[in-house]
């Protein structure tokens, strides 16, 4: 039986497609102005008389009317990390709208968890919304930063810190200096963030922003721990999404 | 079967209680009764009841008036605060408009603050509240007690009697354990009615005036949910949860809708809307009436008390008695003392009695009603 997992997010919409073999099918796409145009492009895509379960999550699940099941993200990631990291106790995930920090038992049970308040500080988006003013790609983030010394960003407010930013800009600091600071700040602030749940464990690292291997090193450095992390890392909520339907059909 | 056709009818009057008794508020006053406007539990609202007066919560629960307010208050303040100032300064409340004396109390820095505005345009006395609850502290309460009852008295040329205050006394007695049967039910599992219904009553109660015809009736509704609760026999198992935090109202009632939409029960209000302030009754034969006032108002365990020990006894106590799998603390942005205290209820929520504990902050506005889904599903999931 196939298993199909979609994550409704606010910025990319991820499909899973999963059997007893492990993924079979991954696709990710922009997230348009319609979540729910996003959510059945996906569907279309992967559904077939073969997929016995569906299951959404992330903000838009709720537009799923097809769906088997819906689960939000927090258990959908839950579950997600640890098919890719079985040991982990902390999972910590920066979407593009909001963060989580999760805590679960040895059994993969969620116990704890925390989400940041409505603002896009902290965020996949903050720093998305930051590497446009300097005009750069997000996805070129590693690239952009080497050998940039960090400079210090206060501003943890989307719109004062673009004001900061621009000022730094006026005052011709190099644009791969202020990025290294973005990284930083959103670092800083999430390693306290995850503080807040007192865990000690394996902690895996979820969602875009895992993929830049600077801000997984910067991250490490305030956590004082290393951080676990998936080349898939950003399916982490369609993968325990496709996960949680194929354990509740078999 | 009657029973059945009754219950949402009287569920509803409790819930349009707010909306009908802009009219019964006019019709007391106009019988020469007077109205006593209160922002806080820890008013002994048995002073007012001795004089023939009722008293009104003016706590406003709607983000109508917060930019009104704005003007004169910061922005970065409790929604509760600014909110019952705007209601009081652009005079949309009837009953802060029909109050002839507004009641505050120095709880938190921010009403008390709040109070010196709006007595500029309303007569106000305020109560100073000590932040203990020692001897020292209660003796201090009990002379402010005094004090009020004094203020009264010269404001509605009235006599507050010794005699009367003990009449008083046994009344509010008897509404509190009305109400304490009330919510008393939800102790069964499964809990005979959702937390809204629970609610509605309890912020319906506030606003009904006939305070002596008052416990007959919320005995009359306890009667009939426990009647019909045994016909329907309703098997439904949910996982319970208490609310602890700041007050709620209309507009953090999305916290419970959100609860009770996605599969959980809500069967216990531990903040002051709820249990908080009704649990522990005045002691009915202590000669010092003043000192039992004293004594029963300031026990009320409010994060404006430091140590705030009442209400984790209070906590400790409710978990157990009402079965909760789950505590959800609600605090408003920029409460102080709720959000600064929200690390201890959590601490020993988890580590004391085991229990799964989450925390939300919130304002009266409706942005976030999405988001506090996503956490009281999640929440609910992980139960």
């Amino acid at each position: 039986m196939l298993s199909l997992g979609i994550d409704s997010g606010s910025t990319t919409t991820k499909g899973i497609l999963l059997d007893d073999q492990g993924i079979r099918e991954k696709l990710i796409i922009k997230t348009s102005s319609s979540p729910r145009k996003s959510l059945y492009e996906v569907y279309d895509t992967f559904w077939s008389d073969a997929v016995g379960c569906t299951v959404a999550t992330g903000y838009g699940r709720s537009l799923l009317k097809k769906a088997n099941r819906k689960i939000t993200e927090i258990t959908c990631h839950a579950r997600g990390s640890r098919y890719f990291e079985p040991n982990c106790t902390g999972v910590i995930d920066i979407g593009g709208q909001d963060c989580k920090a999760i805590a679960l038992d040895e059994k993969g049970n969620v116990t704890d968890f925390l989400m940041n308040d409505k603002c896009a500080a902290g965020t996949g988006r903050f720093m998305d919304v930051m590497m446009g003013i300097l005009e750069a790609d997000l996805e070129d983030l590693d690239d952009f930063v080497i050998n940039a010394k960090a400079i210090s960003i206060s501003s943890m407010c989307t719109v004062f810190a673009e004001s900061e930013i621009i000022s730094l800009l006026a005052n011709d600091i190099p644009k791969g200096n202020i990025a290294l600071g973005v990284i930083h700040t959103i670092a800083e602030r999430t390693a306290t963030f995850y503080g807040r749940l007192n865990l000690c464990g394996p902690v895996f690292f979820s969602g875009g922003l895992s993929k830049s291997k600077i801000f997984c090193r910067v991250l490490e450095e305030y956590l004082g721990q290393s951080i676990k992390t998936d080349v898939l890392g950003q399916y982490t909520g369609a993968v325990g999404a496709a996960l949680i339907g194929y354990e509740s059909v078999e | 079967m009657e029973i059945r056709k009754e219950l949402p009818e009287i569920f509803k009057s409790f819930s349009e209680a707010r909306q009908a008794g802009f009219i019964s508020a006019k019709n007391f006053k106009d019988a020469g009764n007077p109205l006593i406007g209160i922002f806080c539990t820890y008013f002994p609202q048995e002073l007012a009841l001795a004089m023939g007066a009722v008293t009104v919560g003016l706590c406003a629960s709607s983000d109508e008036t917060i930019t009104e307010s704005e003007k004169d208050l910061p922005r970065n303040l409790c929604p509760l605060i600014k909110s019952s100032y705007g209601f009081g300064k652009t005079d949309k409340c009837p009953y802060f408009y029909f109050s002839d004396l507004v009641v505050g109390e120095t709880t938190c820095d921010g009403k008390k603050k709040m109070y010196e505005y709006m007595a500029e345009f309303k007569p106000v006395h305020v109560m100073k509240l000590p932040h203990s609850q020692d001897q020292v502290a209660k003796e201090l309460w009990k002379q402010e007690i005094i004090k009020m009852k004094e203020v009264l008295e010269e404001q509605f040329a009235v006599s507050i009697t010794e005699e009367k205050l003990h009449k008083a006394i046994l009344l509010k007695n008897e509404e509190r354990k009305a109400m304490k049967e009330f919510y008393g039910l939800c102790r069964q599992d499964p809990s005979p009615m959702t937390g809204m219904e629970l609610f509605n009553v309890l912020v319906g109660a506030s606003f009904d005036f006939d305070r002596e015809a008052l416990p007959s009736k919320i005995r009359d509704l306890t009667q009939k949910v426990q009647e019909e609760y045994q016909i329907i026999q309703n098997n439904e198992i949910k996982p319970r949860i208490l609310i602890t935090g700041c007050p709620m109202g209309a507009a953090t009632a999305k916290v419970i809708k959100a609860i009770e939409d996605n599969g959980a029960v809500v069967v216990c209000f531990e903040n002051c809307t709820g249990v908080k302030a009704v649990e522990e009754l005045v002691d009915e034969h202590n000669p010092d009436l003043f000192g039992a006032l004293a004594e029963k108002y300031l026990n009320i365990g409010c994060s404006c008390m430091s140590p705030n020990t009442k209400r984790f006894e209070l906590l400790n106590r409710l978990i157990d008695e009402y079965k909760v799998d789950g505590v959800v603390e609600m605090t408003l942005t920029a409460c102080h003392t709720y959000n600064v205290e929200s690390l201890s209820v959590k601490r020993f929520v988890q580590q004391e009695k085991g229990r799964p504990y989450t925390y939300l902050e919130t304002d009266f506005g409706t942005s976030d009603v999405e988001r506090i889904n996503t956490r009281m599903t999640a929440f609910i999931e992980m139960l």
